[in-house]
């Protein structure tokens, strides 16, 4: 055991017995001594942000990306009030992530010290749990409770305030191999009485729909959701946050639901008797008005965390535990009752779900002179032959993203679901990049978006992290405008981006490469290139089409069955739409 | 519904932010929240008492327990249960007549009288949530200069014990 450390170097120790590869940060009065401890180490990799949503934005990335928890060093005060939207954003989708912040010395604490913020306080709405350490004896104790809190379970971001005193102070120290605590111990696996009830219902469904979340991927349970999905052969569909963990090309699957999900998706949903929900949590974007969502079925939810289930729809089968494990034991028991399916009914609901299907509800009308941003990610996903991992921001090129980027694994779609995290994109993209230096990784963005982490740029300059910026640029915040188009009539109020900056020349100044492209036929071959620069970053800024709407729709307090198609399919609309 | 729901928790500062924080955070009723350390000095005990429909409780029971300084939690509604309140009142004691008064109402209830000055009374009183409500119904003709309630204390009823 090495005796008498200084805290900073305990810190940074327990980050290097934790296996942790990056460390996203940004230095500062209250962090210095734990700065100066990485300086003399070179198993932990510090990664210097712009700005610390960046830091934050850039591990969650790391960890959606490996299954790790990411980690990130700040300082206290505007560094931890910098991190928020990170740490929140990280909250709302259950990601792993560790958040060192430095706080102002033990005996300043509560005087309003310069920099000082009660990081504990302003925090915890949005953490799983969060520390604030008094006792250098007790930092490599907490260190390991927070990578364990937050990696176990139903991940979440854990917060550990260190006080710079205490980083200065000397313990000895052993990082401990395992922890118990007797207040947190989740539980994994799934109750196997629990599973076969579920299976009663699965096997004796008539019109059955595999539905799956965000937890299916964070359970890494692809292996034993595909194996369930191919017994069963009932029509399947996920989440935006579960996409890839089912392959899209996989026969049973539908694609994604909810408010811009397929029709085929949303009906299969509505119209089911048996619902199986893996990992998925019912959120309003997704069920529509709870009135009328799915009216004639019965629940059949796995969930790690129990407050997910039952929490907005009645279940009739709960199953609390890992969504693999449950999977994995579903599927041994369900070896022996296939015999028990009702293919009759099930292929009758299968030709029920293909007439949906023939709606062909993702289409969009194509051009020959403005670039459908739709046409951009499907180029793309032909560029990248499917296998890159793309992260997005939020807004109309996030949900077509999601629609026409066609996932075959789980951990490729990168994007802030639950918290819709304009600036996500760019900084989850270098997370990302790092992580898989060799694979192709790709922010789909907006030009709204792009400019919230934009000074990310330069950090991925210095690390040389060739991300591919796709710029899907409508001069608007199209989602906004659209939301306007239906709902206030088209009153755009300061949804336009004026002043847009010249972004290739932007590009350029952070010393990476633009392009701007701004006919149809130019898109796949500047892809092409763009893609061809291995070791380069390139922002692409595609003007497309501005009046272009993300279709199909469930407007806000509508229900599955009330589906909104694009305007050519709806009759007697006006077609022709122009923007003030 | 209303609720009295019992827990033990790490005895952690921030704990208690934690529990009041959760019922803000997501709109739950806090009718009284008391809380304070047990023979064990690592653990503190609270009561909570609450109110919302079965589904509410549920959530509320199911979040608490998510929080990872709570160690153990049980809904003493659910079974047989005791509930404990304790009352400091300070009443206007002037007259003769109001004093015997007040003095005879103590008696009834079976409460104490902890506190005298020329023109007050300070009176005790413990007991359920109801019989403290009576007290305070009688003491309607009395002019009430301060009250000081505790929230109720849980305990369940019989040898069962929330304990780790
Ligand atoms: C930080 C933040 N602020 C505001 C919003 C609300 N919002 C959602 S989408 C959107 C517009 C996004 O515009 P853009 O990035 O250009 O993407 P587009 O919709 O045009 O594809 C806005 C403002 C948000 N999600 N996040």
């Amino acid at each position: 055991m090495p005796l008498n450390l200084r805290g900073a170097d305990i810190v940074v120790n327990c980050l290097k017995d934790e296996g942790v590869e990056y460390i996203f940060g940004y230095p500062g009065g209250a962090a210095l001594h734990i700065y100066d401890a990485l300086y003399w180490s070179d198993a932990v990799k510090h990664i210097l942000v712009r700005h610390e949503q960046g830091a934050a934005h850039a591990a969650d990335g790391y960890a959606r990306a490996t299954g790790k928890p990411g980690v990130v060093l700040v300082t206290s005060g505007p560094g931890v009030t910098n991190t928020i939207t990170g740490i929140a954003t990280a909250y709302m989708d259950s990601i792993p992530m560790v958040v060192i912040t430095g706080q102002v010395p033990s005996g300043l604490i509560g005087d309003d010290a310069f920099q000082e913020v009660d990081t504990v306080g302003v925090t915890r709405p949005c953490v799983k749990h969060n520390f604030l350490i008094k006792d250098v004896t007790k930092i490599a104790e907490t260190m390991k409770k927070a990578f364990y809190i937050a990696s176990s379970g139903r991940p979440g971001p854990v917060v550990v305030d260190i006080p710079k005193d205490i980083t200065s102070q000397t313990a000895d120290y052993h990082y401990p191999e395992q922890i118990h605590m007797r207040s947190y111990q989740p539980r994994v696996q799934g109750n196997s009485r629990q599973i076969a009830r579920g299976i009663d219902l699965l096997v004796g469904a008539r019109r059955p729909v595999i539905y799956t979340g965000g937890g299916a991927v964070l359970s890494d349970a692809q292996d034993a959701l595909i194996d369930l999905v191919d017994t069963l052969q009932y029509p399947s569909t996920s989440t935006l946050m579960g996409l890839g963990a089912i392959p899209a090309s996989n026969p049973f699957f539908l694609g994604m639901l909810g408010m811009h999900g397929t029709y085929e998706s949303n009906m299969a949903m509505y119209e089911c008797d048996v619902m199986l929900a893996v990992g998925a949590r019912f959120d309003d974007r997704v069920t529509g008005d709870l009135a009328k969502f799915s009216p004639g079925s019965k629940i059949v939810q796995i969930d790690i965390d129990p407050s997910s289930i039952g929490k907005n729809v009645a279940v009739s089968v709960p199953i609390v535990g890992d969504c693999n494990e449950i999977l994995v034991e579903m599927n041994r028991q369900l070896k022996e009752r296939v015999g028990e399916i009702d293919r009759e009914n099930v292929d009758l609901w299968w030709k029920t779900v293909e007439s949906w299907k023939a709606v062909d509800s993702l289409a969009y009308e194509e051009s020959n002179t403005v670039i459908k941003p739709q046409f951009v990610v499907q180029k793309l996903f032909e560029v990248t032959r499917g296998e890159a991992y793309v992260t997005s921001d939020v807004g109309q090129h996030q949900m077509w993203a999601a629609q026409h980027y066609a996932f075959e694994k789980p951990r490729r779609w990168i994007n802030s679901g639950g918290l819709g995290t304009m600036g996500f994109g760019l900084p989850a993209a270098m997370g990302v990049q790092l992580a898989f230096p060799e694979d192709i990784v790709v922010c789909i963005t907006g030009d709204a978006s792009i400019q919230m982490c934009l000074q990310e740029l330069s950090t991925c300059l210095q690390y040389n992290l060739p991300v591919k910026v796709v710029n899907l640029n409508n001069q608007y915040m199209g989602m906004v405008r659209q939301w306007q188009e239906f709902f206030y009539d088209r009153r755009y109020s300061h949804s336009y981006m004026d002043a847009l900056p010249d972004f290739v020349k932007l590009a350029e100044s952070y010393g990476h490469i633009g392009m701007r492209i701004e006919s149809p036929d130019a898109v796949e071959g500047a892809l092409e290139e763009a893609f061809g620069m291995k070791d380069r970053l390139v922002f692409l800024d595609i003007i497309t089409d501005q009046t272009e709407n993300v279709y199909p729709m469930i407007a806000a307090g509508k229900g599955h069955n009330e589906m909104q198609f694009k305007p050519s399919d709806r009759e007697g609309e006006v077609q022709e739409r122009e923007l003030a | 519904m209303r609720r009295i729901i019992s827990l033990l928790l790490e005895h952690e500062p921030g704990a208690l932010a934690r529990v009041a924080g959760l019922f803000t955070a997501r709109g739950y009723n806090i009718e009284s929240l008391t809380v304070a350390s047990t023979d064990d000095p690592s653990l503190a005990r609270m009561t909570i008492v609450t109110n919302g429909s079965d589904a509410v409780i549920e959530q509320i029971t199911k979040q608490l327990n998510k929080l990872i300084d709570v160690v153990k939690l049980r809904d003493l509604t659910e079974g047989g249960h005791l509930g404990r309140e304790l009352m400091l009142v300070k009443v206007s004691a002037q007259t003769a007549d109001q004093k015997d008064d007040i003095k005879r109402l103590v008696d009834i209830f079976r409460g104490r009288i902890i506190d005298v000055t020329e023109s007050t009374y300070t009176l005790e009183m413990t007991g359920s949530t109801e019989k403290v409500n009576a007290f305070l119904d009688a003491l309607a003709h009395v002019e009430l200069v301060e009250v000081v309630r505790s929230g109720i204390l849980g305990i369940g009823r019989g040898k069962h014990a929330l304990k780790i």
